[in-house]
Order: C-alpha cells, then structure tokens, then sequence
C-alpha cells in the first residue's frame, strides 16, 4: 500500500495503487491466434492488391502467388478468429449487426467479404476454371486489401489497454508498414524473379514506414512506450527491426539473385511476425502493471488543473 | 412499470465512509446472480481481501486498504482499527469500499461490442445479453476500470447486470437490499447525485476534508458513472483509475488515421507496378 518508487523512465515517478494490483484487466485474447491474425490479415490484404495490379500488367506468376496468399491468408485468419471465440460456433453473431463504434464489427464486414473473395479468385486460379469470375473476384479483394491492413491497428488502439490506446496514430502507419513488407516478403519468396519489381518496392516503402513507426512508438508515447522497448516485446520489436532492415537489403538483389529473394522474403515475413507479436506483448504488459494507468491518468489531471 | 420512455436512469451511490467491510453484497451477488466461484478458497497473501478484483465470478468486490494513520487524526468515524497483536501503536486505518461495475454513460464495453450483445437497459444500466454474446473478449480490454471479463468456463463475458431482473420487477438490486449500514444506496441517479452532495458536505463540516466523489461527474471522461462512489482517499487507492476516458471518444480520429494509412498502403502498391517493366 506504501507509494513505490518506480525507476525513472520519463520523469521521477510516485504513484499509489491498491496493493500493486493491476487496474485493468489484460486483453483476453488467445495467443499465437490474434497475433497471428493480425498478421496474416496484413499480408492477404496486400497479396490481394498485388495480385490485381498483377493480373492487369501481365505479371502471371506474380498473380498467383498473391492470389493464393490473400484467400490462405484470410481463410487461417478467420479461423484464428473464431477459434480465438470463447464460442466459436457463434462466429455470424459477428455479422448480426454492423457498428460502426466496434472495430471488430468493422473488420468482421471487411474480413469476411475479402476471404470469401479471395478464395473464389484463387481457386479460379488454381483449377483454370472462370477466369473472367476469378479475376472480377481478385479485383473485388484488391479493393478490400488497404481496409485489410490498417482495421486490426484501431482494433487495437480501440481499448483501454495503455501502450495500445495511446498509440492510436501510430499503430495504423505500423500495421500499414508490416502488412507491405509481410506481403513483399511472400511474393519474394514465392513469385518468378523476374516478376518482383513491384514488391520489391513496396517492400522499400513499408521497410520505411514500419521502422519509423517503430521509433515512435518506442520513444513518443511517454511512459506508454516503455513496453515497447523492454522485456519481451523489446526483444521481439528489436528482432524486427533487424530483421527489416536485412530484408529490404536483400530484397535489392532480388530480381538477380533468387536465393537473396528468398532470403528477403522469409526475413520480411519473420519480420512481420516479430512486429505483430511484439505489439501484442506490450499491449499486455502495460495492462498488468498500474503505473501504466495512474502515471498518465494523473499527469492528464495536473495539466488539465494548470490549464485552468 | 413506468410509461415506455419515462423511466429515470437507476444507480448505485457508494458511501465507502459507512462500509464496515462484511461482504454481506458480495454474498448476496452470488446468491441471487448464482455466480459461480471465483478462486476456491485460495487466500491472495495480501491482505484480508481475499477476493481481489472485480471479474467475470465476482460483481462486487469489497476492497480492504489498510494505511498508516495519518498524522493529525480526524473526527472518529468508528472505522474498525485493529493493529498487530501486542502493538502498542495501532497507526493503522482501514478503508473499506464495495467496488462494483459503473454502469458509464459512455461505456466502451458496449460500443465495441460486435455482437450488440451488451446493451443499454431502459434503467440507463449497461448488460451482456448471454444469448449474443459470443465470447469475442474485446470488450475486456475495453473497460477503463478492468470490470467485465470472459468466464474461463464458459468462454462468454459477464459483469454486474444491476439486477436487470429485479429491477423489472420493481426490486432494488440484491446487493443494495443485502448492505447493513447503506453503504450502498440504490434509486434514481439525479435523487442519488443530490444524496451524495448531501453527504461530502456532512462530512467536511464534521472535519473529513478527504471525503470526495468520484464517478459523479457528468462531464467526466465516461461522461459520468451509474454506479458512483464516496471516497475518503484518492482512487487509484481503492485500485480505480483516476482519470478514466472512454477509449471510443478517440475513435473518429483513429478511423481516419487508419484510412489514411490504407490509402497510403494502396498508393504504394500503386506505384511499386508503374514505371519499369520488371
């Protein structure tokens, strides 16, 4: 009950809690499923919007591989969801309705449509059958792909879990970053070296943006960002740094060098994984610790009572 | 029943300074809620609370602070003040409070719920119908004040309901009817609001400047609680927030943060298939 002092992270903190008990409770979700949904909706969404742009410059091989990565993607993710569900077999109960103030509710009506999609263009793909239907189906999932990759960072930031609301802005530029480079990394992994221009670019591009964003969310958010940077979320964001980096380096050699493509993908794609569970433990850890909730809280007091 | 639309917001008012710390509330919540078991008898170490927190088997949780006296000693409440066996300074009070789900005006647990499961009585109380909810858990993370939780179990999420069914028969909630020394005190939120006015002003004449409210005010950040308190120390001693918001009162602002994004992600695709051939 005494007031502890806490290691000074931002400014010499004091504060007072019921026997260091936690104040909220820690997201109830299950884990690998919900990070790996995150992950694998981030990476179907941006298959999917290679795929269509694929399909209309004529780049075949790379088509197919964002074709078939957008519906497994999205179908395990759905799966990840419902079996996330403490009852599964009420997974359309999340289709009863649609709330625009529940970002699960949201992404449900993305979610679904784009798997459903996704699977009809990639089994048009795979057995030679509709084409026309296939590539309409592919296109229609292209267009759901940017919602794909950027809805799961306000489900997120859509609680009271500290390290995740506070991190509202940044969250979606994060998940926007990791959803292109996990998308880059599987069609570097998978599609013709001949073909992987295009990802290689938007591989470039999210590299950027995922490690920017992950420098705010380390250093900008107060004391919100100390999980990021510490326990088992900093090893897990540290290892995604670098392994973006290496990924992006790699990936230059790409369209020369298979092996180095391949090389790309797999670091882009551990990449993504690190990020989206490293995100995930630090969510947890700032619901555990109540300094993450009185620290802040009663700093937004004394402002609000100097403003005055 | 009230006429369709007449009926006024019911709560809960708090008074923690009266709260002698029976649990005769918690036991009365299980009775008539039939809530199963939270942790067997498992003893926490920490203090005499044994039950911990509020969550999916407990709806009420009485809180049991134990402080070092402060230093100019008040009016004498008649709070119990035991100290260790054999020790000649007590130099102890006890504050005990019956903590409970606020029932928000603005509550998150609701607006994210996907299902539409949880939802809004026509008390103004806020409640999990059982038959929609799907277990989904986003509205655990989603309450400022760590109060709803999905029930191992059952796998669905379940918090205080207010009694909805006693209320639907013109009973005030088991808990409320159970409390020896109305430390909690059920009606009519505005009458409520008044009481407990009321009741800080009693206080501070009588020499307990500590005596505040918290969840009383409806320009807070959940725009106010159902369920709202009489306090003698800060929040955040009892283990509430001090300064809770609504995490959806940032929603428009993270929805266009992440359409922003998106549009972005698209535009970098966009652009990665122009220009060159390969």
């Amino acid at each position: 009950m005494s007031p502890r002092r806490e290691r000074a992270m931002v400014e010499p903190a004091e504060f007072r809690s019921y026997y260091g008990r936690p104040i909220l409770k820690e997201p109830a979700w299950k884990q690998p499923d919900v990070p790996l949904y995150l992950f694998l909706g981030g990476a179907a969404g941006v298959s999917a919007m290679t795929a269509a742009l694929a399909d209309v410059t004529g780049r075949a091989g790379l088509a197919r591989v964002g074709r078939l990565v957008a519906s497994g993607g999205s179908i395990a993710s759905v799966a990840a969801l419902v079996h996330d569900l403490g009852k599964p077999l009420r997974f359309l109960h999340m289709l009863r309705v649609l709330k625009p103030t529940s970002p699960l509710s949201v992404g449900s009506w993305i979610l679904s449509p784009f798997s459903a999609l996704a699977a009809v263009s990639a089994a048009s793909e795979v057995t030679g059958l509709l084409p026309r239907i296939g590539r309409l189906a592919g296109a229609g999932a292209g267009l759901l792909g940017p919602p794909m990759c950027t809805y799961t960072a306000v489900l997120l930031a859509d609680t009271a879990t500290p390290s995740w609301h506070e991190a509202h802005g940044t969250l979606p530029v994060l998940f926007a970053g990791s959803a292109l480079t996990s998308g880059a990394g599987a069609a570097l992994l998978a599609a013709p070296a001949g073909e992987v221009g295009p990802a290689v670019r938007a591989g470039l591009a999210g590299a950027v943006a995922e490690l920017v964003a992950e420098h705010h969310l380390e250093t900008g958010l107060g004391l919100a960002s100390e999980p990021y940077r510490t326990g088992r979320a900093g090893k897990l964001l540290k290892a995604a740094k670098a392994l973006t980096v290496a990924g992006a380096g790699l990936s230059l050699m790409a369209q020369r060098n298979r092996a180095a493509g391949v090389l790309a993908g797999a670091a882009y794609l551990a990449s993504g994984l690190c990020t989206r569970f490293g995100v995930y433990a630090a969510g947890v850890e700032s619901a555990k610790d109540p300094k993450y909730v009185v620290i802040p809280q009663r700093e937004r007091i004394a402002r609000r009572s100097e403003g005055r | 029943m009230a006429e369709y639309g007449t009926q006024p917001r019911m709560g809960f008012f708090t008074d923690t300074s009266v709260c002698i710390g029976c649990k005769a509330c918690e036991v009365a919540c299980k009775e008539w809620n039939g809530v199963p078991e939270a942790g067997g008898l498992d003893l926490l170490g920490m203090s005499y609370d044994n039950t911990g927190a509020l969550g999916s088997n407990t709806w009420r949780h009485v809180a049991f602070v134990e402080q070092p006296k402060p230093a100019e000693s008040t009016v004498d409440l008649g709070m119990p003040d035991v100290g260790a066996p054999g020790q000649d300074d007590p130099g102890v009070r006890w504050l005990m409070s019956s903590d409970v789900c606020k029932h928000c005006t603005h509550a998150a647990c609701l607006d994210v719920c996907p299902t539409g499961s949880l939802f809004r009585t026509e008390f103004g109380t806020v409640v999990v119908q059982q038959d929609i909810c799907n277990g989904c858990g986003y509205c655990v993370p989603a309450c400022p004040y760590g109060v709803i939780e999905k029930r191992e179990s059952d796998g669905r999420a379940f918090k205080c309901t207010l009694c909805y069914d006693r209320l639907g028969a013109g009973m005030e909630p088991a808990c409320a009817k159970a409390c020896p020394t109305d430390s909690i005190q059920f009606g009519e939120l505005d009458e409520l609001r008044e009481r407990a006015d009321e009741r800080v002003r009693t206080l501070h004449d009588s020499g307990v400047p500590e005596a505040r409210l918290y969840g009383h005010d409806p320009e807070d950040g959940v725009g106010g609680d159902g369920a709202f308190f009489l306090l003698l120390d800060e929040p955040e001693v009892y283990g509430l927030p001090p300064d809770p918001v609504v995490t959806t009162r940032d929603l428009p602002a993270m929805w266009r943060r992440a359409t922003v994004a998106a549009v972005g992600a698209a535009a970098v695709v966009v652009a990665s298939f122009l220009g060159r051939r390969r």
